[in-house]
């Protein structure tokens, strides 16, 4: 999907894999592209490209699904509230990350809570880190996308979202 | 004799500055070091395990041709390769004493439930999960 991979310097890559790293390691702050450019020493008007032909999704759906992927581990793993997971993991309305949360994995939060939190047990010899990375979820298209196509299809029905 | 691995190899873009790296910053030593031509054969070792030697080779000529060693380089840079582990008996104190000498961090420690892990990179960036495991 995106140009030849092989056509970008290695030291350029290095400094994106930082600005990556950098989400990896507070996903719940803002990352607006002019701050990812300084990390990685290029232009704001080259960082995203430049990302996105990195690594295949553009820095803001990574960082999106960086977000999902912590919020899932927060409902497995602790009693904090929806709307507390929410705020923590960076979303500024519980609206958009209710109806995001749904858009990408096709579940709202509280059904990923029910469903989680039994599967969990038995994985406790892989390091948390390295499995909390195996749930993250894939979005390789827009949310938007993903929404439009939902909206037609199977889970189209019901829009309840929790307060 | 008891049987098992010996080298692991990594992908390095500068084994000068890998072996500066994980000598200077990490603590390792130098096992072995042997050039021949362009060729460098260049294996460390932690000072704990005397019987496994971390090889830090750079993809190249003679062995590789330039294109498969630019789309390796690429590989490391994007921070492709698998995981690596570091286990250590105090995560925290390992994670002041190398952030004081420069090194990359990835992820602050973190308790998950009695073990402690923190994340970095080497320069040419590679992962790797430095782990205190449960007591």
């Amino acid at each position: 999907m995106s140009g030849d991979h092989t056509n970008q310097d290695p030291k350029l890559l290095r400094r994106l894999l930082r600005a990556k790293d950098r989400m990896d390691a507070a996903s719940h702050e803002q990352w607006p592209v002019r701050r990812l450019a300084r990390v990685s020493g290029v232009s704001a008007a080259h960082f995203a490209r430049s990302f996105r032909q990195a690594f295949g999704v553009s820095p803001h759906r990574y960082l999106l699904t960086r977000r999902l992927e912590r919020a899932t581990a927060l409902l497995r793993d602790t009693d904090r509230s929806i709307t507390e997971i929410a705020f923590q993991t960076g979303w500024r309305s519980l609206g958009t990350f209710g109806r995001t949360f749904r858009d990408v994995t096709g579940e709202t939060p509280g059904a990923i809570r029910a469903r989680e939190r039994p599967a969990a047990y038995g994985l406790g010899r892989v390091p948390a880190c390295f499995l909390s990375a195996a749930h993250r979820p894939h979005l390789t298209i827009a949310v938007s996308e993903k929404r439009r196509q939902g909206a037609g299809g199977i889970n189209g029905s019901e829009a309840m979202e929790v307060p | 004799m008891s049987q098992s691995v010996e080298v692991v190899g990594l992908y390095v873009r500068d084994q000068d500055e890998a072996l500066a790296f994980y000598v200077e910053k990490l603590g390792f030593r130098v096992h072995t070091d042997v050039r021949n031509g362009d060729y460098r054969w260049l294996t460390v070792q932690h000072p704990d395990q005397p019987s496994f030697q971390l090889g830090l080779f750079r993809p190249g000529p003679p062995v590789l041709d330039a294109a498969t060693a630019q789309t390796l380089q690429a590989i490391v840079a994007k921070g492709a390769m698998p995981p690596l582990v570091l286990v250590v008996d105090d995560c925290r104190a390992a994670y002041d004493r190398m952030r004081a000498r420069g090194v990359e961090f990835t992820q602050e420690p973190v308790d998950r439930y009695g073990t402690v892990d923190a994340g970095f990179r080497d320069p040419s960036g590679n992962g790797w999960k430095m782990i205190e495991p449960r007591r």
